[in-house]
């Protein structure tokens, strides 16, 4: 058991000389704190620093979207935070902090593995990318889904988990008869909707979402999204939402989260992130897909590529793809500060040198203004 | 139910191709059985045993080849495969009978054992793959890239001539009469060990390898790292999900084998002088016992089909998605 730092005490003023170790609490209850992570990929002397110092603060009911381009690391943190992290993937540092009903704070990264398995999808849940591929071809899906309950509940029958199966798929729309289907018996949608009716087995309280909908056709897409948020209002569980399709979370999320190059550079509620982005990266893959909704606007792809994390220097790792980037921007990696904009919501944090006068003024160089494409109220 | 049956009706037709090849082929090839014997034992066998030899392998009658084929059937339905040359007059059927137990018995519990030995290991490995365990592969490979032949008479030269813990020889001890006491079943044992040791030494690298590989691709799908985050103990992750899905290929490589262990072991009985059925094989390929070559082939074919029919049942058993209807 670990307790929180007194320096993460909701309504401490966002200092930006040491931004992520004191931001804002965005939630006065929170289920699950991912502090300072960091995720290594490879044992040699040169690992690659795929995680820098993540923090990410889930609230209790929340449901927080991730977003950002292919290899920025949202799947990696998912799969850390889980401790699922396939070799030669290492978390290098960090806390994961998960508060239970009662209000006790563990944290994740160092429960031995009895513990651990214990807390598995007891606690948090986690549905895949591949619906395709996430359960066993060669058993029924009942019995999947039925022993991850024996296996937490020992005491269960077969009988009596096979009935609560029936019951989880129900909840999904999915007729109970199919619980003595093979999984190859199912269409793509199915099987994710049976992936997530597994994810609530044990009414997890965190239900991490790893691109659910991604290989599913837009209809689809839709379905399973719509039924997640009615899940959520009747189960009341908080989600992490990880995808590529910023469209897709304003939908569905509360706050968005935009991980760019293994680090967070924005964090706000999916409403301020959708019409007034702080960070250059927000606002340019805003600018990548047309809007669902109002006025038509000019569709701007992001130029150059992300970068190698093998090869990242001091400054800000966008830099090279940056509009608005300035000198300052090659010396500084930016943290998370609270945004140069006036009238903004307290609780939202970007990480750019635009709105960071202070970390600019401390290499001996003059803050440029914040450009009115980044301060849009 | 549907899926066995149909491959049922396909294995009947193999057979009845398997059968009716092996009828045409010794009629398509040129040359007269009874001249070629006669010209083989160069005047010992005199010329007027020709016509007795031609009543004794029914080429007396004037019988047109389809009523040959159907005498053919009718007589293998019977269990007739004709009478041996060396073994006179002994019928094939009879020969194959006393050699096949002897070749199923040490060969079979051999493979059995090679397989289910080496696929725990290979499981083992491959789910700790990485580790000191992975050191055990050149060792498996290097005793399985050794010519079969060469690691029997070193184990002989070893084992019996050396240390003298077992016979070089034989499938019994020869001054024990055959019967079910515990006195001649541990000297079967006994005889046994050696050539049994030596096959599964030869042929366990291959399911361990097998194993080893499919576990590392299974190992890295979804569904076990969903089995992982369900907290599953590290037990059922391994085999119920890991290893289950892992050792589909492995299944039927297994069932293959089976099918040639009636007739893939040639060497170690010859090395060993263990009465099987190869050692049968090579004394009437020598003697050109043409009778009982057929009847050993027609065996070794019909033993490869029905470890295919048992490969393809355990094989929809096992997995559902073979079973889909239509």
């Amino acid at each position: 058991m670990t307790l929180t730092s007194p320096l993460d005490g909701a309504g401490a003023a966002p200092l930006a000389s040491d931004g992520r170790s004191q931001r804002l609490t965005p939630s006065a209850d929170p289920v699950l704190e991912i502090k300072n992570l960091s995720v290594d990929y490879g044992y040699d002397d040169d690992p690659v620093h795929v995680l820098r110092q993540v923090s990410l603060t889930l609230g209790r009911g929340e449901v927080l979207g991730l977003a950002g381009e292919s290899g920025c690391g949202k799947s990696t943190l998912a799969y850390a935070a889980t401790r699922l992290l396939p070799p030669p993937g290492l978390i290098t540092g960090g806390e994961v902090l998960f508060t239970d009903r009662s209000g006790v704070k563990t944290d994740l990264l160092r429960l031995n593995d009895t513990q651990l398995r214990a807390s598995r999808w007891q606690d948090m849940a986690i549905v895949f990318q591949g619906a395709m591929n996430s359960l066993n071809p060669v058993y029924r899906i009942g019995r999947q889904i039925a022993d991850g309950i024996r296996a937490h509940e020992p005491k269960t029958t077969q009988k009596e988990a096979l009935e609560r199966a029936a019951e989880l798929l129900d909840l999904v729309g999915i007729a109970p008869d199919r619980l003595k289907s093979y999984p190859h018996q199912l269409s793509g949608g199915m099987r994710q909707r049976v992936m997530i009716a597994m994810a609530l087995a044990l009414d997890p309280q965190v239900l991490i979402m790893d691109e659910p909908t991604t290989a599913l056709d837009v209809v689809m897409q839709r379905q399973i999204v719509e039924q997640i948020a009615e899940l959520r209002d009747r189960l009341g569980f908080s989600v992490i939402f990880i995808t590529h399709d910023v469209s897709l979370l304003i939908e569905i999320a509360d706050r968005i989260a935009i991980m760019y190059a293994g680090e967070i550079v924005e964090d706000a509620a999916a409403l301020d992130v959708y019409h007034r982005p702080r960070h250059p990266y927000s606002s340019a893959l805003l600018h990548s897909f047309p809007p669902l909704r109002g006025p038509r606007r000019e569709l701007i792809g992001i130029p150059g590529s992300p970068p190698d994390l093998s090869k990242l220097g001091h400054g800000c790792p966008f830099a090279d793809r940056c509009e608005f980037a300035f000198d300052a921007c090659a010396k500084v990696n930016p943290q998370l500060v609270f945004p140069n904009v006036p009238g903004d919501d307290p609780r939202r944090a970007v990480a750019c040198l635009r709105h960071d006068p202070s970390a600019v003024r401390a290499v001996g160089e003059e803050p440029p203004p914040v450009p009115p494409e980044l301060s849009l109220t | 139910m549907r899926f066995f049956l149909r491959r049922l009706g396909f294995y009947v037709i193999t057979f009845w191709a398997a059968v009716t090849i092996n009828f045409f082929i010794p009629r398509i090839m040129p040359g007269d059985p009874v001249r070629a014997l006669i010209a083989k034992n160069q005047g010992r066998i005199s010329t007027d045993a020709e016509s007795a030899l031609r009543t004794l392998f029914g080429l007396d009658k004037d019988t047109t080849l389809w009523q040959q084929y159907v005498d053919y059937w009718n007589l293998i339905l019977h269990g007739d495969l004709g009478t041996s040359f060396t073994y006179f007059p002994t019928p094939v059927a009879d020969v194959i009978a006393g050699a096949i137990p002897w070749t199923i018995g040490l060969v079979g519990i051999a493979t059995i054992i090679s397989f289910t030995v080496g696929t725990l290991i290979g499981s083992g490995i491959g789910w700790r793959r990485g580790t000191w365990a992975d050191s055990l592969l050149p060792i498996s490979t290097f005793f399985s890239a050794v010519p079969y032949f060469w690691l029997a008479l070193i184990a002989i030269t070893i084992f019996s001539v050396t240390l003298g813990w077992f016979p070089a020889s034989g499938s019994y001890d020869r001054s024990l009469v055959p019967t079910f006491s515990w006195e001649f079943i541990s000297s079967v044992i006994y005889y046994g060990t050696l050539p049994a040791l030596t096959i599964v030494i030869s042929s366990i690298s291959g399911w361990i390898l097998g194993m080893r590989n499919m576990m590392v691709t299974v190992s890295s799908e979804d569904y076990v790292t969903v089995a992982q985050a369900k907290g599953l103990s590290e037990r059922t992750v391994l085999f119920g999900y890991a290893a289950r899905n892992a050792i589909l290929p492995q299944v039927s490589s297994f069932a293959l084998s089976l099918g040639f262990i009636v007739g893939g072991t040639l060497i170690m009985e010859i090395v060993f002088s263990y009465q099987g059925i190869g050692y049968y094989l090579f004394t009437a390929v020598a003697a050109k016992d043409y009778p009982l070559m057929q009847g050993i082939f027609l065996v070794i074919t019909v033993a490869v089909l029905f470890a295919n029919i048992v490969a393809d049942f355990v094989y929809g058993v096992l997995d559902p998605r073979t079973r889909q209807e239509g």
